[in-house]
């Protein structure tokens, strides 16, 4: 028993000993790990919890205002109560939304949408549950936030944009982050709910109206919630940038109730500084529901209107200039000397070349008509006549130098160069080449030849002031005092006589409205039908279709360009109202209204008005 | 049997006898033990007393009591109550089996505290006390053969089943492991062993493809690769190295661990115990937990290794393997060397049901340390 004993003492012994070798080998190797851990690898580790310790928590900058140039806001800034969804501590998703529908009204599709978002960002970063809500429901949401995890309260940003609709195209909207924007160096980007510019001065200038955020330095517990704000915080948001624009709010949205239910384009420009205080683009929509967060029907409906409420036709749309081309057709007919201003041309109603006729819009004929008369009774024969000796070369040649063709979007986007046709072109384009008849109606404005209205605002700025004028709409954005043109001052006070005649003269196109309505301030302006559809030779001969007659699409376009004070000008206005019928009749009189605006409005204007009125003196014209 | 008998081999021991026989420094390194649990309980509370705190301590110097008092009894009973307790044991695994949790016959009987009764934990004390009961009454040539294997596989396996089927594969590894060092310990000829071992990494291998439930399939994917999830499942064992690695040498100091204070961690008073005291305390303070067990576990060994019968060695070292491999498994968790498995730390983690075994482990190893020259027959009786 004992000798038994002594043999399992000593295997027990030296088991005990391989096994008390192994228990060291594994206490060494922890050790061994833990030296790893807590000496060699201490740094990184100190780094991470750090990290878990503190939270710079992300201050959103305030957006930058867009003011009009009296410093009235275009687009400001307005509390947004809301609540954001931490979703790391969201114990049960279903039970908080339940929860919480009963505490603010959250929509059935809401649910679905929180989800999704969830689904799409990090565990990490918060997304939003509910935006905009009255102050009503934000108190009572935070008074019930202990029964909410990860329901986080914020008072955001709401973009306001006090005009709406008048504003809308030149402002633009802010929206959410595109999915397919690079987010990866601004942390900004992907902050809960941000919102950037999305189009007009909002997305062009989005840089300098974001400004930068600042970083709260919190230490937070593992749930998140803030145990104490550091003393220290970080950097604080730098908000961004005011913006002034050229713009004039009053002067616009008078403009908008002016053209309320057409679809029309409206540019002004100064003619000394290129400024622009009205650009407008009618019907347009309500911007504040982008900034919410457009619903789907609402944008649809927005895409289907056949007034394309969403398009910039101010900068972007493109008509045939029609007659308003006129007044410098005559003076690339002066310039090239195939003409004098004394010159009288037959207007019989109709002109024949080759075997086509060319018909004047007035059906019995001008008779015979010197420049003056040609420009302000617009008689078309006169034109197809200067049209045919200056060859489209120089007819191109001549509407560039009256900015066709360039486009001046205004450092907003959605511009157009509208369209300048020649010989090239149009072999480049139909590979055919160009014909006599098609130099001739680009002589009255149609054809190929395609303005947009700012172009056709310019083209009269530059004809009133015979300089370079060139437009801006952002200040800190002016030009250079621009160049002469290349005109003689003689042709150009034809041009400018033609086209105060159209406004003054018994005869003129315009005349009918009855002047600018200031004193006796003089205007000037030009009227324009742009043609929209063939008139054909069946229907001539019977009779042309009144546009009242026509379906909208295919009523003519109605243009007016016009600039006054005639004698010293100021302001130079173009206006087109799409398929509005005759440029006297639909464009020329909102024209005139807005451009009295305008300089009632004018310090110089309103000097000599309340001065010496009735001592009107302008140069001879 | 008699004629054998040597003088040194006591029948029975006076009272007083046993307490000078008392080995103070076990007791004073258990004490020690405690006492770091009670400080990093203090300081995970954020300087309180309650809720941990105290009642670790109250429980200590309670189960201490129990632990001195069971040390003194005869060891007979111990050897006595071997079987049975293993058989009660057993019986508990099956209630729990066939009546989850209801099956609380025996808390009040265990109930020291607000604690759960854990069959499992009572099968760990009870298997190291069958076996070595086993093997007291089996000469030593024979322990090492297959025939007499057959027995303590049964024994050792019935428990693991079914504890891996509740299923707690940390538990049931430790029993498992436990059993088979004992075996080891008894003899069993390294033949056995190695054809055992290659059966049983086979096995292994196989029940982790397919025996795995899908929680601990994805504990072990977790485990693989941590950062791949690190707000999810591989959070635990991400927040515990942060805890542990920014502790640096000597540590943020008491009451200074952000880590556990602000809550990163989980499960901090139980399971990830060891990563609050290495973040406040550092190397040096994880380093004398480490010391201090391997101290613990010297002593036991030596006691083991001292003791004049198969029963009380190989009981002794039963225990000292069940505690080195709760302190193993939980360290290499907490670090990330293993899987998240759900063992405390012993002795500092909070939680009565496993204070309480270890402690009456170390009754049992005490005990023997007094009875360490004690005359045990070695029947095969169901009691004595």
């Amino acid at each position: 028993m004992a000798r038994r004993n002594e043999d399992a003492s000593g295997l027990f012994t030296r088991r005990a000993l391989v096994l008390s070798g192994a228990g060291v080998a594994a206490f060494g190797a922890l050790t061994a790990r833990l030296y790893k851990l807590q000496i060699l690898e201490s740094d990184r580790y100190r780094g991470l919890s750090d990290k878990n310790q503190f939270n710079y928590q992300l201050l959103p900058p305030s957006r930058g205002q867009i003011l009009d140039r009296d410093g009235v806001p275009l687009a400001k800034n307005a509390d947004n109560f809301r609540l954001l969804l931490e979703p790391e501590q969201v114990p049960d998703l279903d039970d908080l939304l339940a929860r919480l529908s009963k505490i603010i009204p959250l929509r059935e599709d809401m649910h679905e949408r929180i989800r999704k978002s969830l689904k799409r960002r990090s565990k990490s970063s918060a997304v939003v549950l509910a935006e905009n809500l009255d102050w009503a429901q934000f108190a009572a949401a935070n008074l019930h936030l202990p029964e909410l995890p990860g329901v986080r309260p914020e008072v955001g940003e709401l973009r306001v944009y006090p005009d709406g609709p008048s504003m809308a195209h030149v402002i633009g909207y802010v929206g959410r982050v595109p999915e397919s924007m690079d987010t990866e160096d601004e942390p900004l980007l992907r902050h809960p709910g941000f919102r950037i510019g999305r189009t007009g001065a909002e997305k062009a200038l989005d840089k300098k109206l974001r400004g930068q955020a600042g970083a709260l330095k919190v230490e937070v517990s593992a749930l998140g919630r803030v145990v104490r704000e550091l003393p220290d915080p970080a950097t604080l948001a730098r908000p961004g940038d005011d913006v002034v624009l050229t713009l004039d709010q009053h002067i616009q949205s008078f403009a908008a109730e002016r053209l309320k239910g057409q679809s029309a384009a409206v540019c002004a420009i100064d003619i000394e500084t290129g400024a622009v205080p009205v650009l407008l683009s009618t019907p347009g929509f309500d911007p504040n529901l982008f900034a919410k967060g457009i619903s789907g029907p609402d944008y649809r409906a927005l895409l289907e209107d056949e007034f394309k409420p969403l398009f910039n036709k101010a900068l972007g749309g493109t008509y045939p200039p029609a007659s308003c081309v006129k007044p410098v057709i005559a003076l690339a007919a002066l310039r090239q000397g195939v003409t004098d201003s004394h010159e009288r041309v037959r207007c019989t109603g109709k002109i024949k070349l080759g075997d086509r006729e060319f018909h004047c819009w007035k059906r019995r004929g001008h008779g015979p008509v010197n420049m003056l008369g040609a420009i302000g009774k617009s008689c078309d024969i006169y034109f197809y006549e200067m049209a045919r000796r200056l060859g489209i070369d120089n007819i191109r040649d001549a509407v560039h130098e009256f900015g066709y063709g360039e486009n001046f979007d205004l450092g907003i986007g959605g511009g157009s160069t509208g369209l300048v046709p020649d010989q090239a072109w149009k072999r480049a384009r139909f590979g055919t080449s160009w014909s006599q008849g098609e130099t001739l109606i680009a002589g009255i404005g149609q054809g190929y030849l395609a303005t947009t209205p700012i172009q056709l605002a310019v083209m009269t700025a530059r004809l009133a002031s015979g300089r370079m004028v060139k437009p801006y709409l952002i200040k800190g954005q002016e030009h250079p005092p621009f160049d002469e043109l290349g005109f003689s001052t003689a042709g150009l006070g034809a041009a400018r006589a033609g086209m105060i005649a159209v406004c003054e003269a018994p005869w003129g196109t315009a005349h009918r409205m009855g002047g600018l309505g200031l004193g006796d301030l003089k205007m000037a302006g030009k009227t324009g039908t742009g043609q929209v559809r063939r008139i054909t030779k069946v229907e001539r001969d019977d009779r042309v279709r009144k546009n009242n007659e026509l379906p909208w699409v295919l009523r003519d376009h109605a243009l007016f360009v016009t600039y006054a004070p005639a004698d010293a000008p100021r302001y130079a206005v173009a206006v087109v109202v799409e398929h509005g019928g005759g440029g006297s009749v639909a464009a020329a009189p909102p024209a005139r209204d807005i451009l009295r605006e305008l300089l009632k409005d004018d310090p110089i204007t309103l000097a000599r008005l309340s001065g010496t009125g009735a001592a009107t003196k302008g140069p001879a014209t | 049997m008699n004629e054998f008998r040597v003088a040194r081999i006591e029948r029975t021991l006076s009272l007083s006898a046993k307490v000078a026989r008392i080995n103070w420094l076990l007791v004073v390194l258990l004490c020690l033990a405690a006492m770091i649990g009670v400080a990093v309980l203090y300081s995970i509370a954020d300087g309180s007393w309650t809720p941990r705190a105290a009642q670790h301590a109250t429980r200590f110097g309670v189960f201490l009591l129990l632990m001195l008092g069971l040390a003194l009894i005869d060891i007979r009973w111990w050897m006595a109550l071997a079987y049975p307790t293993y058989l009660v044991a057993l019986l508990l695994l099956i209630g729990v089996e066939l009546f989850g949790v209801k099956v609380m016959g025996a808390q009040r009987w265990l109930d020291v505290g607000p604690i759960r009764i854990q069959p499992a934990e009572i099968m760990k004390l009870a298997l190291v006390l069958a076996l070595a009961r086993y093997y007291h009454g089996l000469a030593v040539e024979r322990a090492t053969s297959l025939r007499h294997i057959a027995l303590p596989a049964v024994m050792i396996a019935a428990p693991v089943l079914l504890i891996l089927h509740q299923p707690d594969l940390g538990t049931a590894m430790l029993v498992g492991a436990t059993g088979a060092v004992i075996v080891f310990l008894a003899g069993l000829s390294w033949r056995i062993i190695t054809i055992g071992a290659i059966t049983g990494l086979i096995g292994g291998v196989a029940f982790l493809i397919f025996g795995l439930h899908d929680y601990q399939r994805a504990r072990i994917e977790t485990f693989l690769n941590p950062e791949q999830d690190p707000l999810g499942a591989g959070y635990h064992i991400l927040q515990s190295k942060i805890a542990l690695g920014s502790g640096g040498l000597v540590g943020k100091g008491f009451l200074g661990g952000t880590q556990s204070h602000l809550n990163f961690l989980p499960e901090k008073q139980t399971d990830f115990v060891f990563t609050a005291l290495g973040e406040e305390f550092g190397f040096i303070g994880t380093l004398s937990v480490l010391v201090l067990f391997m101290l613990i576990l010297f002593t036991g060994m030596m006691i083991a290794g001292r003791a004049r019968h198969s029963f009380g060695r190989l009981a002794a070292a039963g225990v000292c393997v069940t505690f080195a491999l709760y302190v193993l498994v939980n360290i290499s968790m907490v670090m990330g060397l293993i899987p998240v498995v759900g063992v405390p730390l012993p002795l500092i983690s909070y939680g009565g049901t496993v204070m309480l075994t270890v402690m009456i482990g170390f009754a049992l190893v005490m005990n023997i340390h007094i009875h360490r020259n004690a005359e045990l027959p070695a029947g095969h009786g169901f009691l004595l």
